[in-house]
């Protein structure tokens, strides 16, 4: 440590922040501990984690042979109640795809440390979700092999051109550039990574597969320095790009003339549910990972403290918006308004009431109890929870989506009660085969923290490091300014 | 492609390896690059690299995209194939940000990637030298190009000196570069000069 003391100012941060790295760490060792999941056989556990994922895949594509064969006649939808269950689950999938980008463009644009400890894995969470969420849309075409149609091309079919001006094709933009641009985000941060296992790969094949997938990623300066700007400015397009993509998906409702949708509050109330659902996903997986790879000193309390933090802000700005839907609908005395939330949703003993009450018992008030942070700081409440804030999610999709549907302005069209068949579970359990899966495969062949990014602040925020640091507590600001040999550097910085 | 001689010298910490490069630099030595695990602020600055302008590739793919959206929907929806829905006006601005705004981030990150896979010739299959396998992980590999006059037991002798805790020779193909980005750049000696 001693030759390092000159310089340690630089690198200096508060004592009153939690590390965000526990333990005596080296640079070695964090790669260490991060690479040995995917060198080591995976356990038990995760073999039958992965075979029950594949099972509900395996379902989930049956369900959707069927949908094909038959066509969407197997679902219970009905001429009134044209969106149900698929709709909620797209919407619901997307919402969780939120998280990640999230985590990765805008807490980088915030300067927040501890994403570097849960980015990797929220970003992988991200583009498994939109992969299902992308699958609702394109099998309740019915007509599969008709999914072309939605492309903007001129076609022989006119000359006839998709609709610009509709939000469903708005959102055929919004979520195809969400997901292409997620996914080379994520990617180009793993490149560092992947070249990491690469040169610590023992096998000839395994040595091969990662040079690969590591498209021959070297290290060098001048790449790091266009990666950072990659980084940075990706972050910059992706950080609009996230709160654009949950406001088009409220587009789909807040665009129609249908009670109950026609709100201008949509967007904001959108997004910030998109963000509650992911940040819920992000722990449910986080807390499971973190137990089963032992990273307990990289995803600490206090990444799962800070997450929770999000959750128990956009969980009450939610509360908000539920609550200042009701008030229009009453202040408005817009009797279909009125009676949509009124009657339909907020009255306990109306046909869907189950799911209103539902709704507001897991998304406003239980999340609560994250005010405390004792209860922020329980893993086990942590992860009730974050089931819990996505059950909620659900029934608000499914809320918004059928209560508007069923009853709406003509009588003679308000629909029987509504309620999937086996085919439209089996189809949403298959999405979740396939993000399980997904994730299953990317837990063991991936590092599931970014390791190059905890390396850069391993010295400032590491465990022991700080506690090297602790006697600057007491240096004056003069000395501070002007210790160490290090005055070249702090010029090359400030250039930066 | 033409075979060179390198000096490897390998630093195990940050703090030690931008005084190194200093002394490299001043004693009029060419770092061919460094090779570290993480992005190491300032190191770019302090081997006197320019600044990328990979932003500014990303704005003009931005603006591409841009312009791709207004012109191509502003083309189809009044010229090619005019829809007339509920009378409203055909040049229907408001209703196309949603679609401008998506292909001008496609367009800008989807260019970007491209470019910086291009420039830095990153892609799957590519064959390059790597110097050290723990580049990757925990040491900050420096490699410095040798020409007919470099004494290297010298430079050897001279980055264990500045710190290195482990020295090497390599001859390794240079690597195909388009253009040298750093042909321009003030030496560091003049720096300091003027500083």
């Amino acid at each position: 440590m001693a030759k390092y003391q000159d310089q340690m100012h630089l690198k200096y941060e508060s004592q009153l922040r939690e590390p965000l790295v526990y333990g005596t760490k080296t640079y070695h060792d964090v790669t260490e501990d991060i690479v040995r999941p995917i060198e080591a056989k995976p356990s038990k556990l995760w073999y039958v984690g992965f075979y029950i994922a594949v099972a509900l895949l395996m379902f989930g594509v049956y369900a959707i042979y069927r949908d094909v064969t038959y066509g969407i006649g197997q679902w219970n939808l009905n001429k009134t109640i044209g969106w149900g269950w698929d709709i909620t689950n797209f919407v619901w999938w997307v919402g969780i795809g939120h998280a990640g980008t999230l985590i990765s463009a805008i807490l980088l644009l915030f300067r927040q440390g501890w994403r570097t400890g849960v980015n990797r894995a929220a970003e992988a969470m991200t583009i498994f979700a939109v992969m299902c969420a992308g699958q609702f849309p394109i099998w309740h075409m019915g007509r599969v092999w008709m999914a072309f149609f939605v492309l903007p091309y001129a076609n022989t079919r006119g000359p006839l051109w998709v609709n610009f001006n509709s939000p469903l094709l708005w959102d055929v933009f919004a979520i195809s550039t969400y997901f292409t641009v997620s996914l080379l985000f994520w990617y180009s941060g793993l490149l560092p990574d992947l070249a990491t296992v690469r040169d610590r790969a023992k096998t000839k094949l395994r040595k091969h597969l990662y040079g690969v997938a590591s498209f021959g990623w070297t290290g060098s300066t001048k790449h790091w320095q266009r990666h950072e700007s990659l980084s940075l400015v990706l972050a910059g397009l992706s950080t609009p790009l996230v709160l654009s993509v949950h406001t088009i998906v409220s587009f789909d409702f807040a665009t129609s003339v249908v009670p109950g949708w026609h709100t201008t509050i949509f967007p904001p109330y959108f997004v910030a549910g998109a963000i509650f659902s992911g940040f819920a996903m992000v722990q449910t997986l986080m807390v499971i990972i973190r137990k089963v790879f032992g990273m307990e000193d990289y995803i600490t309390m206090g990444h799962i403290e800070a997450m929770n933090k999000v959750i128990v802000l956009t969980g009450s700005i939610v509360g908000v918006a539920y609550l200042t839907e009701l008030f229009m609908g009453w202040y408005s005395q817009n009797k279909y308004e009125g009676y949509t939330f009124w009657y339909s949703r907020a009255n306990l003993f109306s046909p869907y009431g189950w799911s209103y009450w539902g709704m507001m018992a897991c998304n406003v008030l239980s999340p609560q109890i994250f005010w405390f942070r004792k209860m922020r700081r329980n893993l086990n409440v942590t992860f009730f929870m974050s089931v819990i804030v996505n059950v909620g999610m659900w029934f608000e999709r499914f809320v918004i989506i059928v209560t508007s549907l069923y009853r709406d302005y003509l009588p003679s069209s308000w629909s029987v009660y509504y309620s999937p068949t086996v085919w439209e579970i089996g189809f949403y359990l298959g999405t979740f085969g396939l993000f399980f899966t997904c994730f299953f495969l990317f837990a063991k062949y991936f590092p599931v923290i970014a390791i190059a990014e905890i390396k850069y602040v391993l010295k400032t925020t590491g465990e022991s490091y700080k506690d090297n640091m602790g006697h600057l507590e007491h240096v004056s600001a003069e000395v501070f300014a002007h210790s160490g040999h290090g005055h070249t550097v702090v010029e090359n910085e400030s250039a930066s | 492609m033409a075979k060179k001689k390198f000096v490897v010298g390998c630093f195990d910490d940050e703090a030690v390896l931008f005084p190194a490069v200093k002394k490299v630099r001043t004693a009029g030595y060419k770092i061919h690059d460094i090779y570290t695990p993480f992005a190491v602020h300032g190191l770019d600055h302090a081997m006197g690299l320019r600044e990328t302008s990979l932003h500014t590739a990303g704005f003009i793919y931005g603006i591409t995209g841009t312009t791709t959206a207004l012109s191509g929907i502003s083309w189809i929806l009044t010229y090619d194939w005019p829809l007339n829905i509920g009378g409203k006006p055909h040049f229907a601005l408001p209703a196309w940000i949603p679609i401008t705004f998506e292909l001008t981030v496609l367009f800008a990150a989807v260019g970007m990637v491209l470019t910086f896979c291009y420039i830095s010739q990153l892609s799957p299959f590519i064959k390059k030298h790597h110097f050290h396998p723990r580049a990757t992980d925990d040491l900050f590999v420096m490699v410095i190009e040798t020409t007919d006059k470099t004494n290297v037991d010298d430079l050897v002798g001279f980055l264990a000196s500045a710190g290195a805790v482990e020295t090497d020779v390599q001859i390794a193909e240079e690597g195909w570069w388009l253009g040298r980005y750093d042909k321009d750049e003030v030496p560091f000696q003049n720096k300091i000069v003027a500083a």
